[in-house]
């Protein structure tokens, strides 16, 4: 495509400009229905799809109750009773791990979300205001990329004290400046464009060109965004709650019974290796999506 | 070249400057009192703010920082409340312990990443291109302890062909030690495989389309040669730069690498002296892990500097 600012035409309304400019962006139909083409998206939407019918419909579907103790059979082997075994409490595997869906899913998604809103706005703002505000927020961002995310959210965690809330908002503050930095990236590109000064001769204020003229046309971009760090929210959930700072016990949650087990692990594998397995077919289907959303509006 | 390592060099100062400020601020909000925690619920209150006026919790809080920051960098970490001793040793022997499993891993992926984001580069849009991508792409969201279980379960548990922990036996051989440190490294490789494979794949294929790769093809140079002489040179440079900042991810993952594999690093010292709530150790830990991140993004940069001369030559913003 040839850069808007070297054609000769100057005064084209701004609408037509946008149009001209991001040709390259596909209606939500054309990518919907290439999605729908590619095989690692079906196979990613197929395991994603089973695990959210688990975590909304889990108590009804599972086949015994997730917290029931049934102290006769502890650490009983998969078995046409326990498909997937008991664990060292008489738990049915099984059953735990399909009601875990549920948290791991919530907090992954709605984090996901809270980062990206605020990593957009902080973007926005960064790339379109640039100067000191960028140098600013982009040192801070760099200070914080300098300890692990991990660590970070353990320190957050235990000051604000273990909840599905407060990992919720841990981990959207963490990925916020993450989302940021690609917003920022977008934005840059954008701010030069001809549709970007038209709007800006036209008096139109910062917060509309922002939200209104720039966000629409770097949509792409956060998407991709979005649907990557479902991955590594996920990946952090799990983290955190094997580390014990998940929600609280009875609860099922893969990650506090895999390492509830885990010293059992040479004894009783079946107990640590299928939440295990859960949690790695839940990343594995997001990654597929993820992949699959990527190449699509790549093109 | 000196003007771009010095103002490189001041950001990074800037940098550990504002992290010893979170450190340390984060050692302040962490719940708990000092005195209180040492000596106990049953101890008098007087106790307690005798203990607390000795190890000097109860000063200004800019009085403490600046104490604590001007005895950091003359090497002197602290007490530890947990052990009641010097802190410096308990990190220096985790930072030990931490760099001989980052160097397992390290060794194994370094060239693994490379050679697999090359080779993806080479058939870009194919089968194996895309089987390369995604398990890189899931291999680096999968959480270590979830490959972490599935390869216990199958080496040790299933084939007893591997040890479960990474502790090896005092004074044990190098190749024993390497025993021990085989599995808890895969988890760490898996993850890191993801970074630096599609690092040397994005910059194979923007060194593959370029003027001078398509000169020299063009030219009649045979493709191996065109691929090893022309196009890695360039490609690996970018690949540089993700390999020393993945080293703040990889102390990440040791938390939980060490913790599953019961080995006593780096990541498994802060996180205990989070728990434990041991100030000290926690923000010594913490600062020792953000001073290593930050000096080898430091070394990264000008390594990265001097190979490229496009950077060199000026244009270093």
């Amino acid at each position: 495509m040839i850069p808007l600012s070297e054609r000769s035409d100057p005064i084209i309304p701004t609408a037509e400009l946008r149009a001209l400019e991001t040709a390259g962006v596909q209606s939500p139909r054309t990518v919907w229905q290439q999605l729908l083409r590619s095989p690692t998206f079906l196979v990613g939407a197929f395991i994603l799809l089973f695990w959210i019918v688990c975590a909304i419909f889990g108590n009804s579907i599972a086949p015994d109750d997730p917290l029931a103790q049934q102290l006769l059979s502890v650490n009983a082997h998969p078995s046409g009773a326990h498909l997937f075994g008991t664990d060292q409490l008489g738990r049915d595997v099984l059953s735990r791990v399909i009601v875990g869906a549920h948290d791991i899913l919530i907090i992954a998604v709605s984090a996901t979300l809270l980062g990206t809103v605020l990593g957009t706005v902080l973007g926005l703002v960064m790339g379109y205001f640039g100067g000191a505000v960028d140098a600013i927020v982009g040192r801070l961002v760099e200070t914080l990329l300098a300890l692990p995310l991990i660590i970070v959210s353990v320190l957050f965690i235990l000051a604000l004290g273990p909840s599905v809330p407060t990992l919720v908002i841990v981990i959207g503050f963490v990925f916020a400046p993450l989302i940021a930095r690609t917003v920022r990236a977008a934005v840059l590109g954008e701010r030069e464009l001809d549709y970007v000064a038209a709007a800006r001769l036209r008096g139109d204020s910062s917060l509309h060109i922002m939200f209104v003229e720039i966000l629409p046309n770097v949509l792409s971009p956060i998407l991709v965004e979005f649907t990557v760090r479902i991955g590594y929210a996920i990946f952090t959930v799990a983290t955190l709650s094997f580390l014990g700072l998940g929600p609280p016990p009875p609860t099922p949650d893969w990650g506090a019974d895999i390492s509830a087990n885990y010293d059992v692990i040479s004894l009783y594998w079946w107990e640590t290796l299928f939440p295990a397995l859960a949690i790695a077919s839940l990343v594995i289907a997001v990654n597929l999506i993820a992949d699959s959303v990527e190449s699509v509006l790549a093109q | 070249m000196a003007t771009y390592f010095l103002k490189r060099l001041g950001l990074s100062l800037i940098t550990l400057w504002l992290l010893s400020l979170v450190v340390f601020y984060a050692g302040q909000v962490l719940p708990g009192n000092p005195g209180r925690f040492i000596l106990g619920p049953l101890a008098a209150q007087s106790a307690v703010l005798a203990l607390d006026h000795q190890l000097g919790v109860d000063r200004p809080l800019w009085v403490q920082y600046w104490s604590w920051i001007s005895h950091f960098v003359q090497g002197n970490m602290g007490i530890s409340y947990e052990y009641q001793t010097a802190v410096r040793p308990f990190i220096a022997s985790a930072v030990e312990q931490s760099l001989k499993l980052a160097a397992v891993a390290f060794v194994i992926v370094v060239p693994l990443g490379i050679v697999g984001g090359v080779v993806a580069a080479l058939k870009v849009g194919r089968p194996l291109d895309r089987i390369i991508s995604i398990s890189g792409l899931s291999g680096s969201t999968l959480p270590e302890f979830v490959s972490g279980i599935v390869l216990v379960a199958i080496f040790s548990v299933f084939f007893h062909l591997l040890p479960s922990t990474a502790t090896s036996p005092p004074g044990a051989s190098f190749v024993t030690q390497l025993d021990h440190l085989l599995l808890p490294a895969i988890p760490l490789v898996l993850v890191l495989f993801g970074y630096i494979s599609r690092m040397a794949r994005a910059g194979t294929i923007e060194a593959l389309d370029s003027d001078y790769a398509r000169t020299a093809t063009l030219k009649g140079l045979p493709r191996s040669i065109v691929i090893f002489r022309h196009v890695l040179r360039n490609s690996l440079l970018p690949t540089i730069t993700v390999i020393a900042t993945q080293l703040g991810y990889l102390i990440g993952g040791l938390v939980v690498v060490e913790t599953l594999f019961n080995y006593q690093g780096i990541g498994r010292l802060v996180y205990n002296a989070v728990t434990a709530k041991d100030f000290p150790m926690l923000e010594a830990g913490v600062l020792t892990i953000g001073v290593v991140y930050v000096l080898a993004t430091l070394l990264a940069d000008v390594a990265y500097s001097f190979l490229n001369p496009r950077i060199r030559l000026g244009g270093a913003e």
